[in-house]
């Protein structure tokens, strides 16, 4: 089975990166920009085939190690 | 007293922290490879700056999972004084001993200077032979470390006493020209709630030679042979 994590920074967090990528997007000449957030997307193939099963292993590996909850949400998508 | 110097794959101040501790009189280190799930008696574990493990996912998050670590974990959580610096520092956080967490730099820019600190808290086995308010010079060299906390836990951390340094002017002025990374309140490191173990980002050892234009990290190292000797 197939799953993808979307980790992304907490509402509030400040958040660099993305700053940097919606100013950049604004000298492109992109104005209807009003905010960028960037995050990171972790693909993993599971030999899991319990939907359940998978997704309550991978919410302790968000836990463990793909996020860091201080400043991280985590958002899981199993696919087929 | 002894003192282990826990080594990761990118680790590279390893070195330079080593002899600054062997010039420490009544200091004896030793190297700890990663990869030992136990290592000799230490009254002292100091975890070094550099790249560990490329940095790769978040600093400091593959090397919180080393096998060392779950050692290192239980013996600071049964107080053996433990000092993280730089990459330490964001190893610590990861591996849940220090509140908190290093985040990219605010100017995204990697920054590798000299800053001001003020000596927050010289009541530690690792501050004591600074004076409170005092201001010394240290390196930093860094791209991630924009040290944040939410609010109510950076209320405990003031509360309690738990901020060591802080980034200043010369004349001791929190500004924000002086905060080379964006941390919140100006921090540059931490203690956990015992005041057992520390993180910083700046270098101590950087600055423990007369031969490399500074003694101002010395104490640091000082102050900690005369507590655990």
């Amino acid at each position: 089975m197939k799953a993808r994590v979307f980790v992304t920074l907490k509402p509030g967090v400040l958040d660099p990166q993305g700053k940097a990528i919606e100013h950049a997007l604004g000298s492109l000449g992109f104005s209807g920009v009003e905010e960028v957030r960037q995050g990171k997307l972790i693909e993993l193939d599971l030999t899991e085939s319990d939907p359940a099963k998978a997704e309550s292993e991978i919410k302790a590996m968000c836990e463990k190690l793909l996020a860091n909850t201080v400043i991280e949400n985590y958002r899981i998508e199993l696919e087929g | 007293m002894r003192a282990a110097v826990i080594v990761f794959p990118g680790s590279n101040c390893d070195r330079d922290v080593f002899v600054t501790l062997q010039q420490t009189p009544g200091v004896e280190p030793f190297y700890v490879w990663h990869k030992q799930a136990d290592f000799d008696k230490a009254d002292l574990m100091v975890l070094p700056g550099g790249f560990s493990f490329g940095d790769y996912l978040r600093c400091g998050a593959m090397a919180a999972q080393s096998p060392v670590m779950k050692e290192v974990v239980k013996r600071a959580r049964a107080g053996v004084p433990t000092v993280g610096i730089c990459n330490g520092f964001q190893v610590l956080c990861e591996a849940g001993l220090l509140p908190g967490v290093l985040m990219r730099n605010a100017n995204l820019k990697f920054v590798c200077r000299d800053v001001h600190l003020r000596v927050e808290n010289p009541q530690t086995v690792f501050t004591s032979r600074y004076e409170g308010g005092q201001v010394i010079r240290i390196p930093v060299a860094h791209h991630d470390g924009n040290y944040f906390i939410e609010k109510e836990g950076l209320k405990a951390l003031e509360d309690r006493g738990q901020i060591a340094f802080r980034y200043v002017t010369p004349a001791g002025a929190a500004t924000p020209e002086a905060n080379p990374n964006g941390s919140l309140a100006d921090i540059a490191g931490v203690f956990n709630a015992e005041k057992t173990v520390l993180g910083l980002m700046p270098h101590p050892e950087r600055l423990s030679d007369a031969a490399l234009g500074g003694t101002d990290g010395k104490a640091l190292f000082e102050s900690l042979a005369g507590a655990l000797s």
